[in-house]
């Protein structure tokens, strides 16, 4: 492997961990804040993605379709935590799994009957079609480039989010102790259909812009739940950070294991998970107590 | 109430027992169905209801003990379902054990996100090498035959026969598993699960205790598995894909979770359930995930818990649940 290809698959794994990023910090934002390990975040990233392609086939611009995108999972995510996430706060986790894995039949099912099963590409905007080149039979699309900025920046809005802002310090508190924020006054069943609509966006949104580069399938939140998951695991659940930095490790070992190892590509991620389990089992950045 | 419980079992096992007799062919091969997955559903019992472990892996077993099957089956001529039988529970409970290494370490929602991360592993595995022929996956041309130095005993390709067959080791697998519960292992796993610290400084090496758990409930996930590939001929990846360990920790909560009957029972009901559903839709897992969120919010304690809310007002009395 030269320098040349090396570069690539390094911005490949680096765009492709931002990107997990995304979805991976809204699934432990929600658990980590309202305890509630939801399976149908992967749903989330589907229902994205089909959105980015029925919305910009409607108005032939991805950026307004992501745009309107964003407000519909707002909604969206608004609607589910006061119709069903809200009734989960005192429940178990089987419980918990099991009505969220309800939710995945549905949307599943919901985007068979709407968009159907079939396969679907959606164009890279005109602006960021172009690619820069490295070498005489190599370059770099515009448009990954670009992915990277947007989660990148994105990763630094919800830090300052989270840490400096009022709406972050309730989140936080709400973290702690729900009990006692609602009893010094703050509303933190509005906190909690906040934080719920943050994480459904977020995971939208990655569909969003992950779109023109994966094309839209079915099946694909399933497979990016589960990638999620270990980044979480590795990360530490409740931790931004772990999960940032669990994104790039699993984004670049996927990558080069692709690469390097393409007949064990599958296993890969498992494997690195098996081994920080053996090492770490609270995961890398998970604080103490 | 355990004369009434005794009563409703004998019951039901001589129903199952005569059905045979009364059923058509395709009923007879149903309800055997029914009862592998109550095997299956009865093996996840061990670990959620028992050990408070909620695993959203089982089902890797279950197809690790249905490919064992379809691996070891000769192509030109029938399988021993001696030989084969104990392999593949051998095989599922090796792989049981070496994932519960890793797994049994972590807690709560980690245990759940972790058991299905493996479970994957394990799907990816089957999907994407040539080692069980991929995505096609493998069928048998022949039924294992059960013979014992020539003779045969009964005979598995016979739909009847394979009933019996099936309904003898459910039964097994449901005395096994009370038996296991009544020992101090059984004992000591449910002391896990109400109070992991309690049992630690008692002195339980609590890891060597879910290790066994879950050791255990993978082989018997495996003969399930097993038994399935048996009746249909055929192996393929989406035996261990997550929707099937989705569905079996369904058939827990529909019969209600820590009961071996509400296990039987909740297998039952699934079917019941699904096969309603599909005659109706072809987009029936809509009205399955939206029957799931229903019963999750209105029905926390599964069916079990109508029955008894049921009973309560006809004849009154302490809950029994």
């Amino acid at each position: 492997m030269d320098i040349y290809s090396f570069l690539i698959q390094l911005l490949n794994g680096v765009q492709y961990g931002l990107l997990l990023f995304l979805v991976a910090s809204g699934l432990t934002l929600i658990f980590g804040i309202m305890g509630i390990i939801n399976l149908a975040h992967g749903s989330f990233y589907m229902v994205g993605a089909y959105m980015a392609f029925t919305l910009s086939s409607l108005t032939g611009n991805l950026f307004v379709a992501i745009v309107v995108g964003v407000v519909l999972s707002v909604l969206l995510g608004i609607v589910l935590e006061w119709a069903l996430i809200s009734h989960l706060y005192k429940r178990d986790h089987l419980e918990q799994v099991l009505l969220t894995y309800g939710l995945i039949l549905v949307f599943e099912e919901l985007r068979s009957l709407i968009v159907g099963n079939d396969v679907h590409g959606v164009a890279v905007p005109a602006i960021l079609g172009g690619s820069i080149p490295l070498t005489a039979t190599l370059s770099y699309p515009v448009y990954r480039l670009f992915m990277s900025a947007v989660c990148l920046a994105l990763a630094g809005l919800l830090y300052l989010l989270i840490h400096r802002t009022r709406v972050g310090m309730m989140i936080r508190a709400g973290a702690s102790n729900r009990e006692m924020v609602s009893a010094l006054g703050l509303n933190i069943t509005l906190v909690y259909r906040l934080v719920f609509a943050l994480g459904v966006a977020l995971a939208a949104f990655a569909g969003m812009i992950a779109a023109p580069v994966s094309s839209v399938y079915p099946g694909m939140g399933t497979q990016v739940l589960i990638i999620c998951f270990v980044v979480v695991v590795i990360g530490g659940i409740g931790s931004i950070w772990g999960a940032l930095f669990a994104s790039l490790l699993i984004g670049l070992a996927d990558t080069f294991g692709k690469v390097l190892v393409p007949e064990a590509a599958g296993v890969t991620v498992y494997l690195l998970m098996a081994a920080i389990l053996l090492w770490r089992p609270e995961g890398l950045f998970r604080r103490a107590g | 109430m355990l004369n009434r419980k005794l009563i409703a079992v004998g019951a039901t096992l001589m129903l199952l027992a005569l059905f045979p007799l009364a059923g058509s062919g395709f009923y007879i091969e149903l309800v055997a169905k029914v009862m592998i997955l109550a095997i299956f559903a009865l093996s996840l019992d061990l670990l959620v209801g028992y050990t408070g472990l909620v695993s959203f892996g089982h089902a890797a077993y279950y197809g690790i003990g249905a490919y064992t099957l379809g691996l070891m089956a000769p192509k030109y001529e029938a399988a021993n379902f001696w030989l084969t039988l104990p392999a593949a529970m051998l095989a599922a409970g090796i792989a049981a054990f070496a994932v519960g290494v890793f797994v049994v370490r972590v807690k709560g929602v980690y245990f759940i996100m972790v058991t299905l991360a493996f479970a994957q592993m394990f799907y990816f595995l089957f999907h994407d090498t040539k080692f069980g022929r991929g995505s096609d996956g493998i069928s048998m041309n022949f039924k294992p035959i059960a013979s014992i130095g020539g003779f045969t005993p009964f005979d598995l390709s016979n739909a009847t026969h394979m009933y019996y067959c099936v309904l003898v080791l459910l039964v097994a697998v449901f005395l096994f598993l009370s038996m296991v519960l009544r020992s101090p292992f059984g004992r000591a796993l449910q002391g896990i699960r109400s109070n992991e610290h309690r049992m630690r400084s008692l002195g339980f090496p609590i890891y060597r205790y879910k290790l066994a758990s879950f050791t255990l409930a993978g082989a018997l996930a495996g003969l399930a598995g097993y038994l399935s590939a048996l009746q249909f001929g055929f192996v393929n990846p989406e035996l261990l894909s997550w929707h099937q360990s989705g569905n079996v920790l369904l058939m827990l909560i529909l019969g209600g979770v820590g009961s071996l009957y509400g296990a039987v029972v909740g297998a039952f009901a699934f079917v019941a359930l699904t096969e309603i559903f599909q005659a109706l839709t072809r987009h029936w897992q809509l009205l399955l995930g939206g029957a799931i969120i229903l019963l999750v919010i209105f029905l926390p304690g599964g069916l079990a818990s109508v029955a008894n809310r049921f009973r309560r007002t006809l004849i009154g009395g302490a809950d029994d649940a």
